[in-house]
């Protein structure tokens, strides 16, 4: 990889009860994503995706450029900007910022319906 | 009203987690990972791993149980309906396994105001049976109109 390159594009769209599963998997029942209901009770247009899944996606993208080893994803940090919404495509991209010797820093984002949902995003991987 | 910032440098209780290849399994599948890895215990022995390996943000599941006490605490007192989780970092270490035994500590980093806005920053560092560090965490939560 050099700089200036992109990674591999992914692209996901989560289903009505991917928010459930997600909750289920990571342990977060805030009602915010798994309850429509409370959700609009609150202002928010529908049961938001979790941030920490947009993030999972990210990390996804990332290690995948890497070859998807799970070791080769060293560090990654991000902003949870607006909110997810179940049913719409998100798109992750990516691109090389640095590189030196082994280690790669990727700058990347996760879009939905073309608003940032995951913001300054950098991920440093290993490449060997 | 200005954030109460006494909390500040308090640490909480070790939260300790034991890794199963199932729950492994129903993380990777609902964030859409599909390494054989995550799944298949020879193709993660193959890989030069103990067993089959944790995605790298299964370090949500088990930090959760260290997380939540600090974020709920009377003494760190966020005003949860006006929160929103602004940030996260990870820097990864030693690969976790099914089968590894995961103690995360967590502590208030740090509590300020900027912009009309209450932050309030945890650090959680985890480590595996060995004392060999997996993970260290940075949450920062976002509390608006304090």
């Amino acid at each position: 990889m050099d700089v200036g390159d992109s990674i591999p594009e992914l692209r996901v769209t989560p289903d009505r009860f991917l928010p459930h599963r997600y909750a289920g998997a990571s342990g977060d029942f805030n009602p915010i994503h798994i309850d429509r209901e409370f959700a609009t009770q609150v202002g928010l247009p529908g049961n938001i995706l979790h941030g920490l899944y947009g993030m999972a996606l990210v990390a996804r993208a990332n290690a995948a450029a890497a070859g998807g080893d799970p070791r080769s994803l060293r560090r990654l940090s991000v902003q949870f900007r607006g909110m997810g919404l179940p049913e719409q495509e998100i798109v992750v991209s990516g691109t090389v910022t640095a590189v030196d010797g082994d280690r790669v820093t990727i700058d990347t984002v996760a879009e939905q319906s073309g608003k940032q949902i995951i913001k300054n995003a950098r991920a440093e991987l290993r490449t060997t | 009203m200005p954030v109460d910032a006494s909390a500040k440098g308090k640490r909480f209780p070790p939260f300790e987690y034991e890794v199963g290849k199932e729950k492994i399994r129903e993380f990777a599948q609902a964030v859409g990972e599909d390494e054989a890895v995550y799944f298949d215990r020879a193709a993660a022995k193959a890989a030069g791993l103990r067993d089959v390996a944790a995605p790298p943000m299964f370090a949500v599941v088990y930090s959760a149980g260290a997380v939540g006490p600090a974020l709920f605490d009377p003494e760190v007192s966020i005003e949860f309906a006006l929160m929103v989780h602004g940030g996260q970092e990870f820097v990864w270490g030693e690969p976790v396994c099914s089968g590894d035994t995961i103690t995360t500590v967590a502590e208030c980093k740090d509590i300020f105001e900027k912009d009309g806005k209450g932050f309030y920053v945890f650090e959680t560092v985890s480590t595996n049976q060995d004392g060999e560090e997996v993970v260290r965490a940075t949450w920062t939560n976002i509390v608006r109109g304090v």
